[in-house]
Order: C-alpha cells, then structure tokens, then sequence
C-alpha cells in the first residue's frame, strides 16, 4: 500500500497555519455565523418542545369563558344579556352542546394565604367539582379531594415554595379579603407548566363547595372546560355553542388550546426564523470576510501558483488547494462555533427554562446543521477566488514578485 | 497524456512559430516567424538581447504557452492540438524546469519541493528514494532535506530546483537564466551539474544573455527581434 499524500491538502492547510491570524479573524466571523444559528435554533427548538408539551396535556379541551369584550368600549349597549360568570342556566346549554362529552364548570379567584408564620402571599384558588379534578391534574403525593371534606390540592411550585407538604394546614384570607379559613392539604400536585385551562402550578384547587361556600357566586362560573377525546371534535362543538348561546350578542367566548398550540408555535416559528435570518447575515459577512481572505491568498501566492502550474499541477488541482484552503478555514470557524453553541445554548436553554429537552434530536439537530451552514458558506465563498488561482496565466504567475 | 514520449528524433520542431500578445495599448509581436529543429541529446542555448522574445520562446518550449500561429511540434504532437490538461501533464512527465530565481515553494522543506512532482505523476510519496537520489546527484547533503529554502543560500536552492526537474526522470531541461542569480563560482558548478547532465543524453535548451555560459552548449540560437539571427 503506498503512501498517498495529499499535497494540496498539505499546501492548503500550511497556508492556513503561516496565516494564522489572518485566518482566524476569517473563522471568526464563521464562529459568530455558525453561533447566531445554532444556539438560536437550539433555544428556539427548546421553547417550542418545552410550550408543545406543556400546552398538549390540555390540548383536548374547550374553554368557555364570559365575553368581555362587549362590557363597555365602543360597541352599542349590551343591555344587560351579557356577565362576568357563566351561569347554571348557560352551563346546561353548554351541556347539551357537548353532548356526551366531560363539561367542567370551574370557580376561580385568588385570595391572600399564609402558611405558618411565613409572609402571606396571593395565590389563585379554583374551586372544581371534586369528582373531575382528576380530568385535570394528577398527584403526586398524598390523595385527591373528596366530596365533604374541605381539603385541598396544592401546585408543585407553591408547595415548593412556602414549603407545604401533605397535612399542613393554610390560613386563606384575612382581614382585608374578608375571608378567613384554614384548609389542609391532602395532595401535592405533579407540574403542568402552562396551560389555558387550570395553570395550578402557583394555585390551590379546592371542591367546589368549599369555594362557594367562602366566596359566594353559587351557580356562577368563571370559566367551564369541555374536555374532548380527540382534537377532531373540537370544532363542532365550538360551532354549536356558538351558535346557541353567541346568537345575538356575544356573551361567550370560546378558546381551544390546540389552536392556541398552533398559533403559538407559528409564534415561536416566526421569531426562530427570524433569528435564523440574522444568523444567515452575520453568516453572510462572514462570507465576505472569507471571500476577502482567499483572494488575499491567491495574490500572496500568484508566484507560487505559477511554479505550480509550471511543474505540473493542473487547474483543477490548484481549484481544489483552495477549496481545501476555505474548507479548512470554514471546519476551524465551525467546529468552534459548534462547541460555542453546544456550551452557549445549554447554559441559554437553562438561563430561560428547562434543559429537559436540550438532549433531543429537534434540538441537538441545530448543531450540525449550522456546522453545514458555516462549512458550506465558506467552500461557496472559496469558490471564485479559487477559481481565478487556477484560471492564471502561468507565465505571468511566474513573473510576479 | 501520459504515453507521449519527446525522446524521438526530431525532439521540438517550430516552424514560423509567431507570438503575439493582445495588450490594451496594442498587440505586441514577440516572435516573428521562428522555425528550427533541436534533436534528442543537444544542448542547445538560446541567446539575444533583453526584449528580444528568447523567454518567451522557452516558454512556447515549455508548454507554458502557445503559439499565436505557426507549428510547435513536441514528440510528433502539434501543441495547438492537445488541451490544457494534456500540456500540463507532458509539463509534468518530459519537461524539467530550472528558473533564475529557482522558484521553489517556501512552504514546503527542500525535499519536499523536489519531491512533488513524483507526488503530482504517482499520486503518492516517493517510496523509491528518487528523490533523495536526486537531491544527492546534485551534491546537496542528507542535513540540507529539512532545510526551508528561505535556510538556503542561492546554490544550494538552485539545486534543488534541479533536482526537482529531474525527479520525474523528463527528457528535456529547460533552463532560463539558471545562474542569473548566482556567483561565478556556484554558475560554474551549477554548469557542470548541467553538462554533465547533457551528456548522460538530456536534451538541454537554456535561455542565457551570458557568452561564457552559452559556450557549455553545442549549439547557440540568436533570437533578435523575434527572429533567428542569421
């Protein structure tokens, strides 16, 4: 097996050595290209798993809520057919629209909390029938609520926080709020993160008895949720309330969270493709940088091209060297870039959110990809000067001091 | 184009060679009608005054460039008929190259700019020694191969410029000026490097304005003006 040894590779590469700064200043611009776009799509990646997975544990679900939009502006009077809760009576026709489907008609409303001695702090508290709590969250520790007792369920975050466990006792109001009751918790709730229906993360869940019983609004609802089997039927149930209980006026309005899924990740998209866009610029100045570069390479070595040319090497052997020359720069400039990005965008994923999603392909992918980018824009960049180092005249190359 | 051989008699023929350069101020002729035959085995130099198209004819010679009208027949083959690539390899395999300035790569070590044109014929390193054989034959010691040529007095880099134009074993040396450069002492020892060459049956043609080096060869050509002085 004989020894085969690219000389051009050689050549190229010893360029890019005894041009060291030159070359790097060049790879700068690719680090910074290849950066913009990878950590960005990483973060971006990031958010969109993060929001998707979140968004879809209540992504079967409609959520009926009063219509504000009629109370006061510019629109004519509503004449009183509109109110800030849902009633039984509505209820019952958001029933008979669902069909067969769960209708959960949920209290809501926030209200000081003290737990100890500690400070007191404003929290939501929803108020559900205790047989359909379960539709909603699950437990992580203790049990959920039962019919009678005034027990109650608290988010992760919250019990985290005020460090609450199962058996501690809450003070709910106080003077100011009008309030004043103690309820024990008998379940900690696992994380659910965002959602349109119930974010009960920072929030307490109580039975509904409970919660009228303190607050009033019996038979008045802040919000009703239908849950659904699939995302599919959706939008006949939609129409058919609207179309019962929106027939004049606008009483209700009525939220799907698998549009919401879709529209915000059409949001996340947009801004993600945007960043990508001004990654694509700084990529596209560092294009220039590394065009720049290669023709001051091909003019410092217009002599040693026509040696080159005169002993043998053929055009496309002097078109590949500097090919090779823009490639090695662009893998410098990208493998850098890579491991910027892999740290970068890790220690940005986590500055932001959670990093449980940072180890996916849909994230990870971000980083070859923008090494491909930077790689390529530098071998798009190499070309013509490459091809004008082969294209010399030999004789003239010779000539050149 | 590997397979052409220049060894066969005549070894360059030129017949009403012309060159003529299109330049924006106006077409410059460098060679007016040149026609002569050299035969396997001379040392031929070519002499003339600065201007008077000598390098330009070496150059024709060479393969660097060719002819504006007229015949440049290299082994039998009419240099207007083979392509880019065809020139460049019979440059490669049957064409030695000594310049004044020696024109080695100054990023590659002594032994690596007499080896590349083996590298650029064989694809892979020598394995056979050639090049350390060459670089021997010319008097340059083992402690000189790792040696830049910027480590390298003028002699020592002009052989190894020989050395590299005679790697690829070619069958005819072109030298331009090949002591333009150097003192009277290492032309001379560079010149008996070149005879001696000559007379292992290289055909030799060399570009010199220098009488007292022309006299090493068999034959001398005077281009004046771009024609063969009578």
């Amino acid at each position: 097996m004989k020894r085969r040894k690219n000389v051009f590779f050689q050549l190229a590469s010893r360029n890019v050595r005894l041009n060291f700064s030159r070359s790097l200043l060049a790879a700068l611009g690719i680090i910074i290209g290849v950066v913009a776009i990878t950590a960005m799509g990483i973060l971006g990646a990031n958010i969109q798993l993060a929001v998707s997975s979140n968004l879809s544990s209540s992504a079967n679900s409609i959520i009926i809520t009063p219509d504000t939009g009629s109370r006061g502006g510019f629109g004519p009077p509503s004449g009183g057919t509109t109110s800030l809760l849902i009633s039984d009576n509505q209820v019952r026709e958001i029933e008979q629209a669902a069909g067969h489907n769960v209708v959960v008609p949920i209290h809501s409303g926030s209200d000081l909390i003290q737990v100890g001695t500690k400070d007191k702090k404003r929290v939501t508290i929803y108020g559900l029938d205790p047989e359909k709590v379960s539709n909603f969250v699950e437990i992580a520790e203790g049990s959920s609520l039962r019919g009678a007792s005034s027990g109650v369920l608290i988010g992760s975050t919250l019990a985290k926080d005020q460090n609450i466990n199962v058996g501690t006792r809450i003070k709910v109001g106080d003077e100011s709020t009008g309030t004043n009751e103690v309820v024990r918790v008998v379940g900690i709730l696992e994380p659910k993160g965002f959602g349109i229906d119930l974010m009960p993360d920072n929030a307490i869940i109580a039975p509904d008895h409970w919660y009228t019983s303190v607050y009033g609004n019996q038979g008045e609802y802040q919000q009703v949720d239908i849950l659904v089997p699939s995302i599919k039927d959706i939008p006949p149930i939609k129409e058919a309330i609207d179309k019962k209980m929106n027939k004049n006026v606008k009483v209700v309005s009525i939220t799907d969270s698998g549009a919401l899924l879709v529209t915000i990740n059409s949001t996340i998209g947009q801004i993600s493709t945007f960043i990508l866009l001004l990654g694509g610029i700084s990529l596209l100045v560092a294009s220039v940088s590394i065009f720049n570069v290669m023709m001051m390479s091909v003019k410092d070595r217009i002599n040693e091209i026509g040696v080159l040319r005169s002993i043998g090497t053929t055009k496309a052997e002097i078109r590949k060297m500097f090919i090779y020359e823009s490639f090695i720069i662009g893998s410098i400039g990208a493998v850098i870039g890579g491991l910027i990005s892999f740290i970068g965008g890790y220690l940005l994923v986590r500055l932001i959110g959670t990093t449980n999603y940072f180890f996916t392909p849909a994230s990870l992918l971000y980083v070859p990809y923008g090494m491909a980018i930077g790689i390529g824009v530098c071998l798009l960049s190499g070309l013509y000067p490459a091809a004008k180092a082969a294209n010399l005249n030999p004789i003239e190359a010779l000539r050149h001091d | 184009m590997r397979g052409i051989s220049i060894s066969d008699v005549p070894v360059i023929r030129l017949v009403d060679v012309r060159k003529v350069y299109k330049l924006k101020a106006g077409d410059v002729t460098a060679l007016q009608g040149i026609s002569f035959d050299i035969h396997k085995g001379e040392f031929v130099a070519i002499m003339g005054p600065s201007g008077s198209g000598k390098s330009t004819l070496l150059n024709l010679i060479g393969c660097l460039d060719v002819p504006t009208s007229g015949d440049l027949i290299l082994a039998g083959r009419n240099v207007k008929d083979m392509s880019d690539d065809e020139l460049t390899f019979l440059r490669r395999d049957e064409i030695g190259f000594i310049f004044q300035k020696f024109n080695l790569i100054s990023l590659l070590t002594a032994y690596e700019n007499a080896e590349y044109p083996i590298i650029l014929k064989q694809g892979h390193m020598d394995e056979e020694g050639k090049t350390a054989q060459m670089m021997k034959m010319v008097g340059l010691g083992d402690d000189l191969m790792t040696h830049k040529p910027n480590e390298l007095s003028g002699g020592q880099q002009q052989r190894v410029a020989i050395a590299r134009a005679l790697v690829n074993d070619p069958a005819l040396l072109l030298c331009d000026e090949p002591t333009g450069n150097l003192d009277s002492v290492t032309g001379t020892q560079i010149m008996d490097i070149l005879t001696g060459l000559n007379e292992q049956g290289r055909t030799i043609v060399m570009v010199t304005h220098d009488p007292n080096i022309a006299r090493s060869a068999h034959r001398i050509i005077n281009i004046i003006d771009g024609r063969v002085a009578a």
